[in-house]
């Protein structure tokens, strides 16, 4: 065999590769968009996936109540499930990428504790004249923004390596978890009781105004990652190497930081703490695609909000007519998916 | 050419190296060798840029780090690959990938087939062609040693660091290796510092050999010039006997400790 036929036939095999790749990524999407439907004809009113696609399209014939429910009530609320998981999701990729560590996610290194912290206590001391609708997400943003910048700090010092980095902000977990436990400790239960029902995490609260805030962050934070593709690569192969392709380490790190702080405080301040989805999504991701950022940034974005929103039907329809707090039912479907990823033959393409 | 001018280099309140001193002339392979510990590798990532140097100067082409002051690091390092040690990669990504990568700064989202095709020629110059569509991780750490080397290839360098490149590999991927570094750094007029642990390698294969000790630049020449019985017991505080290849190149033979030695003198002398 020559050399130019050798060439020819191995980058055959990449490109074969690379249309593999797609094809996963468009079949995520085709879910995705299946569960949106899905999602959106939940409810106390059952309606039939057809006449959701119907109403969403414009076109066919539908009952004159179907637009109204599609529309204006439910539509905010699955939109809002895929944005916030995508956002989680692209979110939990990015620190693992950064940290070298599959274990990182928003929230296991205490932002989404801050989150609550944050929440919990606007709830109990009031929110300085603010509505409580403003109030509440401004100070969960602020917390869990306060929690990335000691991340931050950490980060941005010379003798620290990515290990302190993730002690530090297990360490935060703790301490926001053990401050939100006083606040509850020290609350009236009829407070506690609001405290806790904001920790589970709740896509009711979604509004047309928050979902396009927070649409509007995670697109613009997801598209400064893509430019970063090939230096988050890069760091994958370990610090020296990326250093020795002549990526800046240090400033990349923080860079992707305040990025991935400022999506996921956003996404979570709006609908609470769901946990699991920037830790899970960015594996699922990783086994499907590789880690060719190309493939690996969209997929854990697809995963996230594919994951999301099919814990919000489930979360319909468990019991029909009543509805679970969604962060709740992330976990227990998560635990068992997580297991299955674990234990399920690998293969990686 | 590259110049360095009586560098020291300071890590963690403590002076690693100090007084160096030498040129590095292109189109030779200057191998670096000297105990464990003694700043090998800490050498190397000065003249990448990566540690700051205490005092001195190192010189390339116009281009000069000096110390106390701030040099664009992107800049010195455009013309320099640098292969650190270090050939963990746990990462999902497969070879051809991995390769891609050493031209990171010059990729767009869409990877081209030139990009494509010039990996492929780095593989094949590397031996391992057959590997391109394999994951990396899956690798043996010889062939990740080999797809990294493949990798700095990318670069397209002037000036060549590599630290100990041929750690995990065996006899015949250690000689293609070096054979690979000599040849290119022949055709292209490199400047080639390679760490090598391996002493014999070293004789046979550097055009210059830097013997550091103690923190200094202990002895520099050809290996011809400079390898004696003498200087390696004084470096490593080993007994050998340096005798000599076809070519003429010196063979280094440890002969066991030093007080055994002593006492076999004694036993025959008795």
């Amino acid at each position: 065999m020559t050399i130019n036929t050798q060439n020819a036939k191995a980058i055959d095999a990449h490109r074969a590769r690379e249309r593999r790749r797609w094809r996963t990524v468009i079949l995520f999407m085709g879910m995705m968009l299946a569960s949106l439907v899905l999602d959106i004809a939940t409810g106390p009113s059952m309606l039939s996936p057809i006449e959701v696609v119907r109403s969403l399209t414009g076109m066919g014939e539908r009952a004159p109540m179907t637009d109204s429910i599609v529309r204006a009530l439910r539509l905010p609320m699955a939109l809002m499930a895929l944005v916030v998981g995508a956002a989680l999701g692209a979110g939990g990729a990015q620190m693992q990428t950064i940290l070298n560590n599959p274990m990182a996610s928003p929230y296991t290194l205490g932002m989404a504790a801050a989150a609550g912290f944050g929440a919990a206590l606007v709830l109990a001391v009031g929110g300085l004249g603010l509505p409580t609708m403003v109030a509440v997400p401004l100070g969960a943003f602020a917390f869990s923004m306060l929690a990335a910048f000691f991340l931050f700090m950490l980060a941005s010092m010379r003798r620290i390596n990515t290990e302190t980095i993730i002690l530090g902000g297990i360490a935060l977990l703790f301490l926001f978890q053990s401050l939100l436990s006083l606040i509850q400790f020290m609350s009236s239960p009829e407070l506690s009781q609001q405290i806790l029902f904001w920790l589970f995490g709740s896509l009711t609260k979604a509004t047309w105004p928050t979902l396009s805030l927070t649409a509007i962050v995670t697109l613009v934070c997801c598209l400064v990652l893509i430019s970063d593709s090939w230096k988050l690569a890069a760091l994958r192969m370990g610090e020296a190497r990326a250093a020795s392709l002549g990526v800046d380490v240090r400033f990349l790190r923080m860079k992707i930081l305040v990025i991935v702080a400022i999506m996921t405080a956003t996404a979570t301040s709006f609908v609470g703490v769901i946990g699991f989805i920037g830790l899970v999504a960015p594996h699922i991701a990783r086994m499907s695609v590789g880690e060719d950022q190309r493939f690996f940034l969209p997929m854990s974005v697809i995963s996230g909000a594919l994951m999301l929103s099919a814990a919000s039907v489930l979360s319909k329809s468990i019991i029909p007519g009543a509805l679970f707090p969604v962060g709740i039912v992330t976990a227990i479907v998560g635990v068992p998916f997580l297991l299955w990823l674990i234990f399920a033959p690998r293969r990686r393409t | 050419m590259m110049e360095l001018q009586n560098i020291a280099i300071r890590r963690g309140g403590q002076t690693i190296m100090h007084g160096v001193s030498t040129r590095l002339s292109p189109g030779q392979i200057h191998a670096v060798i000297g105990p464990n510990g003694t700043g090998k590798t800490t050498l190397l990532r000065a003249v990448f840029g990566e540690l700051p140097l205490e005092t001195g100067t190192i010189r390339l082409g116009t281009r000069a780090l000096v110390a106390g002051q701030k040099s664009r690091l992107a800049e010195w390092r455009e013309d320099i690959a640098y292969m650190p040690q270090d050939t963990a990669a746990d990462v999902a990504l497969t070879v051809l990938e991995v390769v891609v990568l050493g031209r990171l700064g010059k990729l767009s989202l869409h990877i081209d087939d030139e990009t494509l095709s010039m990996a492929m020629d780095r593989l094949t110059q590397a031996g391992i062609a057959h590997l391109a569509g394999r994951d990396i991780a899956s690798l043996s750490g010889g062939q990740r040693q080999m797809a990294l080397f493949a990798q700095i290839l990318m670069r397209e360098p002037k000036v060549m660091l590599l630290d100990e490149p041929v750690s995990a590999l065996d006899l015949k991927h250690q000689v293609a290796l070096l054979d690979v570094v000599r040849r290119e750094t022949c055709a292209n007029g490199w400047v080639t510092l390679v760490v090598l642990h391996d002493l014999n390698l070293a004789c046979q294969y550097a055009d210059n050999l830097l013997v550091v000790a103690n923190g200094t630049l202990k002895a520099c020449g050809t290996p011809k010039q400079i390898i004696t019985p003498d200087l390696i017991r004084e470096t490593y505080g080993v007994a050998v006997d340096v005798l000599h290849d076809r070519r003429g190149n010196p063979v280094i033979q440890p002969v066991g400790n030093l007080h055994e030695i002593s006492h076999e003198h004694e036993g025959m002398l008795a």
